[in-house]
């Protein structure tokens, strides 16, 4: 059993939320160039071009790429040999939420969704918890952003209607999302499960890299072909027209009941942020 | 396609109406930021037939919640939110002289119709380059609304903003003709 401090997840969460939002991913920016040299839109290229410089600027000041940092999402895969001490783990991720988000200049969007009465200090986290094997702490830390989010959906579809039912779901909802959530976008699916399992591996797939496919060959293809047909319908860079329209499609798997096709699809923006570090 | 305008607030009908859909503009002189809950409490306003807190006339609202400023800075990253979520409101500050609204993603039929009615156009700013854009916002000042935090509405000074002409005042529409030109259904 190996004791972890409640201060030490503080600091990383504080630390990963600041670091996700200032400082993207460069598989995105070789994503970027790549839109750049292929996009057939001389107006997708410039918007390439400023998506570039856009990183670059928030890179030397440190500053959110975005000024949605969005809610904070956190995935947690806690080894079971693993003793939190000195205070309540939740409380430590929020205080990480709460700090970060404060002394990264970022903005707080956490509100009632009545009222819509700004929380102030972007609270509650969204802990997504799963207990492994060891004596490590591992957390990965998703700023996400409302306009995206806005378009994601979850489809309890017939188990008739398979693969094909499937990978027209997922094209049509790009296509009718259109310019809202700023796309070239990232697209999360999650297939299988329950209608909440289903949601949560949909966010979990937004944590690949671009580029990285599912390890089985079929899901594989099946998620060239989505992200082949998304980029055939034109939409472009921030929806002005172009040749890409998504930069990459993630399929996560899990089985289902047998009555049921569970579907979600958790769309991202060009700046899909995400960072993880282990205690 | 795809001309160089500069323009200053406020704006005339002449200045709108010479604008087609994939125009680059830049702006200068003073906008307004406002958003959600900014836009229900304006809008409730005009149907209790009380004042705005600032004149809308010939002005160009801009759908940002900003990030904070740090200091010595006039504001944080600043790109523009979805635009659908201020439809609800838009035709009633069109009616009321306001001439330009700056975000992103598409508007519904009835505020394409009202800006051809009231002349007036809606300007994309590049979502998701926030960092970028806050370097044509030269002073930002709270007018109204300080209580809701993000969605205050701010007076901004810019120069050279740079937007791109989304909808313009004869009912055209960037988002359907690019992805029409590029399609390859």
């Amino acid at each position: 059993m190996r004791e972890v401090q409640t201060d030490e997840i503080t600091k990383m969460v504080r630390d990963l939320f600041i670091d996700s939002n200032c400082n993207i991913g460069d598989d995105l920016l070789a994503a970027y160039d790549k839109g750049i040299e292929t996009d057939e839109s001389p107006v997708a290229k410039e918007v390439f071009k400023e998506l570039k410089e856009n990183v670059r600027i928030a890179r030397e000041e440190h500053s959110p790429i975005c000024q949605d940092t969005g809610l904070a999402v956190v995935f947690v895969e806690l080894g079971q040999d693993v003793h939190i001490v000195g205070g309540d783990f939740n409380d430590a991720i929020n205080e990480g939420v709460r700090q970060g988000y404060a002394d990264g200049y970022l903005r707080k969007s956490s509100c009632d969704p009545f009222t819509r009465k700004n929380v102030g200090d972007n609270t509650p986290a969204i802990i997504h918890l799963e207990i492994v094997q060891g004596d490590k702490i591992k957390i990965m830390a998703v700023p996400k952003g409302g306009g995206a989010e806005n378009m994601s959906r979850v489809h309890m579809l017939t188990p008739s209607q398979g693969i094909e039912g499937i990978k027209d779901f997922i094209v049509n909802r790009l296509k009718e999302s259109g310019s809202n959530p700023c796309p070239p976008t990232i697209v999360g699916v999650g297939i299988g499960g329950t209608f909440e399992r289903t949601a949560i591996l949909a966010k979990k797939a937004l944590l690949r890299k671009v580029g990285e496919r599912n390890p089985d060959p079929k899901i594989a293809e099946a998620e060239k072909e989505v992200l082949s047909r998304i980029n055939k319908l034109g939409i472009g860079p921030m929806g002005y027209g172009g040749t890409t329209s998504c930069l990459d499609v993630f399929f996560e798997v899990e089985p289902c009941h047998i009555a049921s096709l569970p579907l979600a699809v958790n769309v991202q923006c060009h700046a899909s942020r995400h960072k993880e570090a282990t205690i | 396609m795809s001309n160089k305008i500069e323009l200053t607030t406020p704006l005339s009908d002449e200045d709108v109406e010479k604008l087609n859909i994939g125009d680059k503009v830049y702006l200068n002189g003073t906008i307004y930021t406002g958003r959600d809950a900014a836009h229900k409490r304006l809008v409730d306003l005009v149907n209790e037939g009380k004042e705005l807190p600032f004149d809308v006339k010939g002005q160009v609202i801009y759908y940002v919640g900003p990030a904070p400023a740090k200091p010595g800075k006039p504001i944080g990253s600043a790109g523009p939110t979805t635009s659908y979520r201020m439809d609800a409101y838009a035709p009633t500050l069109m009616e009321l002289g306001m001439k330009g609204m700056i975000g992103k993603g598409n508007r519904a039929p009835e505020v394409v119709e009202a800006m051809k009615k009231h002349k007036a156009v809606y300007l994309g700013a590049t979502g998701g380059a926030g960092a970028l854009i806050a370097k044509s916002i030269k002073k930002a000042e709270i007018v109204a609304y300080e209580d809701l935090g993000p969605e205050a509405i701010r007076k901004l000074e810019v120069e050279d903003f740079p937007v791109v002409v989304i909808n313009d005042t004869r009912g055209n529409d960037l988002y359907v003709e690019g992805a029409k030109k590029y399609s390859k259904e």
